[in-house]
């Protein structure tokens, strides 16, 4: 049964009050494929009794199922591939030589889905700067969804995930195999600290960064929300520190104050000086 | 010589695998990157295509094949030095860690576990620096 336009306006209610995002009128089939299964657990007979039941209920927690699956993007190892080319042959070399002295890196990575974006970063950093490991490294992913931390705090994926995008060889090396599903090794999952962050409300204090990813996300947030978390991101970024978007995102006509720079195919953006 | 300029050559793939099937749909995916597509149905059929053709960009190979295995073929190619930039795509139902293992250091550049999507292989090739 198709989504009815009222009902779908409780969706988007709901999505922007709790995680100001914009679902644009034509994702209909979104809420379709998305929340289907949310229907099913909650009981419910279609994705239509589902909204109605979190419309009636504010404050049942089937709620928060909603705005997971709603916010929950699909990721891979090494999506793009580029940035984290950008990332080995300039941006951590440019780091390591202007934090020589005190020998600090700290990393965000936004909104991790289900880890592989922050775990690429973590294994790029594992196999070409062994020196880090006599750095003080704080790297921090987050993402709003509980449930998609308490699976990137598991680090344990199917055989299709680690099909795409992980190069063979890291797979023999960061990875065990446990039954069909193949589960990082502590090493890798030690690097990185999960925490729940809402990107529309305010960052939880932490130090100054010096490289954060925030890629393929600001799409789904309304211009002014956009510009809010952009200009927060270099307040918490430090002077000379680097910034990834997605592929096809950019700060350009939401945050001026930004340099782009460009690292063979990978745009990287800086706060202007 | 006839002083023009020669054509650039479009890059060649060889796909190895005994199912008709795998190797249609394999085709398919390398044709739509401009690959110029070759077969063979073991690692035996594949060696003497190679020597053919004088030579492959890139090749998808199947482990489990009749006459000779994937892992044979590897270790055979990889003896001659004028094939060491050919790229080498183990295509398989082989999923544990052992065989992955085995792959590389026979010299394979990667490795896809079927089943498999369009995507993955497009993945790996981009990450084997095998993408035409």
């Amino acid at each position: 049964m198709p989504i009815e336009p009222a009902d779908f306006a409780i969706l988007q209610g709901l999505v922007s009050r709790h995680a100001a995002i914009v679902l644009e009128p034509g994702k209909e089939y979104l809420a379709e494929t998305r929340l289907g299964p949310v229907a099913r657990g909650a009981g419910c007979a279609s994705v239509t009794e589902l909204l109605r039941k979190v419309d009636s209920d504010p404050r049942s927690p089937i709620v928060g199922k909603v705005v997971e699956a709603m916010t929950t993007n699909e990721t891979s190892f090494f999506r793009d591939i580029h940035p984290f080319e950008a990332l080995r042959t300039t941006v951590v070399p440019e780091i390591l030589k202007a934090r020589a002295a005190e020998r600090t890196l700290n990393l965000w990575c936004a909104a991790a889905s289900s880890g592989q974006e922050p775990y690429s970063v973590a294994m790029t950093l594992l196999e070409h700067f062994p020196e880090l490991r006599h750095w003080k490294v704080r790297f921090v992913a987050s993402d709003i969804a509980p449930s998609m931390l308490a699976r990137c705090r598991e680090g344990r994926y199917s055989q299709l995930e680690v099909n795409r995008g992980l190069p063979a060889k890291l797979l023999v090396k960061y990875f065990d195999k446990h039954g069909a599903e193949w589960l990082l090794k502590p090493e890798v999952r030690s690097m990185v600290e999960f925490v729940e962050v809402n990107l529309s409300r305010p960052f939880p204090a932490w130090p100054p960064m010096d490289i954060v990813f925030m890629r393929n996300v600001l799409i789904y947030f309304s211009l002014e929300t956009k510009r809010d978390i952009l200009r927060r991101v270099r307040r918490q970024l430090r002077p000379d520190g680097w910034f990834f978007l997605g592929g096809s995102e950019s700060t350009l006509n939401v945050d001026d104050k930004w340099t782009r720079v460009q690292v063979d195919k990978t745009s990287i953006y800086r706060p202007a000086p | 010589m006839s002083g023009e300029q020669p054509q650039a050559r479009r890059p060649r793939a060889l796909v190895i695998d005994d199912s008709r099937a795998v190797r249609s749909i394999i085709r398919q995916i390398l044709a739509e990157l401009s690959f110029e597509v070759h077969e063979a149905e073991d690692g035996a059929a594949a060696l003497k295509k190679v020597q053919e053709l004088g030579g492959v960009d890139l090749a998808t190979v199947d482990w489990n094949m009749p006459v000779m295995d994937g892992l044979q073929f590897v270790h055979e190619l990889r003896k001659h030095p004028e094939h060491a930039r050919t790229c080498l795509v183990m295509v398989t139902t082989e999923t544990d860690m052992d065989h992955v293992r085995r792959a590389l250091e026979a010299g394979a550049d990667e490795f896809v576990m079927k089943p498999f999507t369009k995507e993955v292989i497009l993945g790996k090739l981009d990450i084997a620096g095998g993408a035409g």
